[in-house]
């Protein structure tokens, strides 16, 4: 058993109310720079919808991600000598255009514009060009909230396996629903761009897990962009160096959770430690595609187990790394429960960064002044929830973005989720009978404890519940990057230039 | 006098120049390493340039250092009047594609307007250089026919001279004007160098081949086993 410790994450998809504070938050501190407008480290997608860059999904045209050739796990973009004979031009790089040219407005000429007969408009300049640019035709958050789906939510590539009767039932006026998808790094544990990157300035930082680009290694092959199947690394055009989220890696150190998780106005956000044995992860990775998720469920340990513990020792992971994975609400979601899953586990990069699927509205129709729910009360279903194959958003899609396709595991899911609502309900409205109570425990595989336990680290989570940042004391942190004796009176900071281009 | 300037002093200071602010640049400003590929903001014009490009002027160059490093059997491949044939061939074919590479990424890289803006002056410095540079190249080839033998007993030797620091410039000194321009626009390359994105060619990913495919990292080394 070799462990190792991983900083993950899980996001709980039924609490995103889309209000993009995160994304903001991350903007603000991150990429308000030169090179960098177009990148959202952290972007909120609609889905159904293409998301951010268009079609990122689709990996027939970009490439990410592994896959098994002959039962070994590859790099879908290239191999080894690929990689070099392609280094002149990456046949599978997204450009520009398929994020968005950023701009800006010319404001000034609200105020400067001579006196004539029209009102003076502010125009978008282009802030790569500098020019005028006559049509916006693409732009951050494009198709939020469905906007445009004919073009955009259509062409969502996980409504592929749909039929064409449960596509049109999506768009039905009536119908029709979106939930919201917050993206950031993966941080995954077998990271595509690290793998493809031919330089090696993508690397896994061994403490934490955190995924890191040297920007000094970095020199432009830009195959990182291409092996990320999730397209978290942005080349900045400026400097000519890829970036990508670092999960606000000094915040982490000093104790506090990412910016993102920390201005999460829904609170759908939490952070943990969990340990996983990082000799399982080829198989892991490398397993059929329905049994991706519980591959990646076994390689992640128990970290009450006192043999993990001990191997972790052995490891030279230090104790409150230890006490963190302990107290992680990302073990709990993802391996007690089982209730969170990784999105899209087919691309095979072992995503630490897990989902739980949002519950859908309920299909509901108004008969002779009644308001009925379809199937309301059958199947060890409480009053007011719709059965699971009736379900809004059919089960298929959610199994494409959460289980790679297998709809078993993601009916588990919600299966447990909606008996956490009977056994509430029980509780608060005590218009469930004891039998349907029963009958929902056993549908839900799960007891009144864990259910619980579940509606507690859902709905009244306290901050300290939702981050549990490994605490690391100022002096240890300081020690975590440089050794204090040999480098004091140095200016502290590893860059003293600017991170510009001057040749 | 200015033939020594010219072919004694000039490479001299281009090499050293070539040295000294290259290795500067690699230690104290590593950053700045890089290809600055711009095909994130133009990709389609640029591999009909880039790929011809390198493929021709990495099987050019190629050659230009297999015959320097290898005379002997560079001259021997040379000798028989087929192999001699194919070689210019070969040589011309390909520099014909350097030429079409590099001028088609000189004419998007004025024309377009994205590539324009992250364009600076040592990148046109250098673009226009090696687009010279190519058709000189090609011209020497193509007036001068059998350079990849004749070279052998002119440039060859000068450059190997300068190597062992015993200059000796009569072995270029009478070469028609436009195969010594060839050879001093080499040295303005080798100036140019250290000061632009050349420099990208030096880091090479050759080790990506053997490399373990994930990497990891711990911050002040891996801790202790036990």
């Amino acid at each position: 058993m070799n462990i190792r410790a991983q900083v993950s994450m899980v996001f709980h998809l039924d609490k995103c109310i889309g209000c993009h504070t995160c994304s903001i938050a991350c903007k603000n501190i991150w990429t308000d720079r030169k090179g960098t407008e177009y990148m959202w480290w952290n972007n909120v997608e609609t889905k159904p919808g293409t998301g951010y860059p268009t079609r990122w999904e689709d990996q027939k045209k970009y490439k990410g991600g592994f896959e098994k050739k002959n039962g070994k796990l590859s790099l879908k973009l290239q191999g080894r000598t690929g990689a070099l004979g392609n280094i002149f031009y990456n046949p599978n790089l997204p450009s520009m255009d398929d994020y968005y040219e950023p701009w800006t407005y010319d404001y000034g000429h609200l105020f400067d514009a001579p006196e004539g007969d029209d009102q003076p408009t502010a125009r978008a300049i282009s802030l790569v060009t500098g020019k005028v640019m006559d049509t916006i035709e693409s732009g951050p958050n494009w198709d939020d909230d469905l906007g445009g789906s004919p073009v955009y939510a259509e062409n969502d590539i996980n409504l592929d396996e749909l039929s064409e009767e449960e596509r049109e039932q999506l768009s039905e006026v009536e119908r029709m629903t979106f939930f919201y998808l917050p993206r950031i790094c993966n941080h995954c544990a077998n990271p595509g761009c690290v793998a493809a990157c031919p330089a090696g300035a993508l690397y896994k930082r061994g403490e934490d897990g955190i995924v890191l680009l040297s920007q000094e290694k970095c020199r432009a092959w830009r195959m990182c962009i291409s092996g990320c199947p999730y397209k978290k690394t942005y080349f900045n055009w400026s400097t000519g160096k890829s970036e990508k989220c670092i999960l606000c890696y000094p915040r982490i150190e000093s104790g506090q959770p990412p910016a993102c998780f920390h201005s999460c106005v829904g609170r759908i956000r939490y952070l943990g430690v969990l340990l996983y044995d990082a000799d399982q992860i080829e198989k892991a990775a490398s397993a059929e595609d329905a049994d991706l998720v519980e591959a990646q469920r076994a390689m992640i340990q128990d970290p009450f187990d006192p043999a993990v513990i001990a191997a972790a020792k052995a490891n030279g992971i230090p104790d409150n790394m230890i006490t963190s994975a302990q107290k992680s609400p990302v073990y709990k979601f993802v391996k007690e429960w089982k209730i969170a899953l990784p999105l899209h586990a087919e691309f095979r990069t072992l995503p630490m960064l897990f989902y739980v699927p949002p519950m859908m509205p309920v299909l509901a129709k108004s008969k002779d002044g009644i308001y009925e729910v379809d199937q309301s009360g059958s199947d060890g279903l409480a009053p007011l929830l719709s059965a699971l194959d009736k379900a809004r958003v059919p089960i298929k899609f959610m199994a494409r973005l959460f289980s790679a396709g297998n709809t078993a595991i993601i009916e588990e899911v919600y299966r447990k989720l909606i008996t956490v609502r009977i056994h509430r309900r029980s509780a608060e409205v005590k218009d469930v009978s004891q039998a349907e109570l029963e009958k929902a425990y056993v549908s839900g595989k799960t007891n009144p404890e864990e259910a619980d336990a579940i509606f507690r680290l859902t709905a009244l989570p306290t901050y300290e519940e939702r981050f549990v940042v490994p605490d690391m004391s100022r002096e240890l942190a300081v020690e975590a990057t440089v050794l204090p004796l040999a480098n004091k009176q140095e200016t502290g900071f590893g860059f003293r230039k600017k991170p510009e281009r001057r040749f | 006098m200015l033939d020594t300037v010219l072919f004694v002093a000039f490479p001299y200071v281009a090499v050293v120049l070539a040295i000294v602010v290259g290795v500067y640049r690699y230690f104290f400003d590593r950053y700045s390493f890089s290809s600055f590929s711009s095909q994130f903001l133009e990709s389609r014009r640029l591999f009909w340039g880039s790929v011809p490009w390198h493929y021709g002027i990495v099987t050019i160059l190629t050659i230009h250092l297999l015959a320097f490093l290898f005379p002997g059997a560079w001259g021997a491949l040379t000798a028989d009047p087929n192999r001699l044939y194919i070689i210019e061939v070969i040589g011309m074919a390909m520099a014909l594609v350097a030429i079409v590479g590099i001028g088609l990424l000189l004419l998007r890289r004025s024309s377009d307007d994205r590539v324009r803006v992250v364009t600076t002056w040592a990148d046109w410095a250098l673009i226009a250089a090696l687009f010279v540079q190519a058709i000189l190249g090609f011209w020497v080839s193509f007036v001068y026919r059998w350079g990849s033998d004749w070279f052998l007993h002119t440039a060859v030797p000068w450059l190997y001279s300068l190597l062992i620091f015993q200059p000796k410039i009569e072995y270029v000194t009478a070469l028609p004007a436009i195969v010594k321009w060839h050879h001093l626009w080499g040295f303005l390359i080798i100036a140019l160098f250290p000061f632009t994105r050349l420099v990208h060619v030096l880091t090479f990913p050759i080790t990506y081949l053997w490399r373990p495919i994930q990497v990891v990292i711990w911050n002040k080394g891996r801790p202790a086993q036990k």
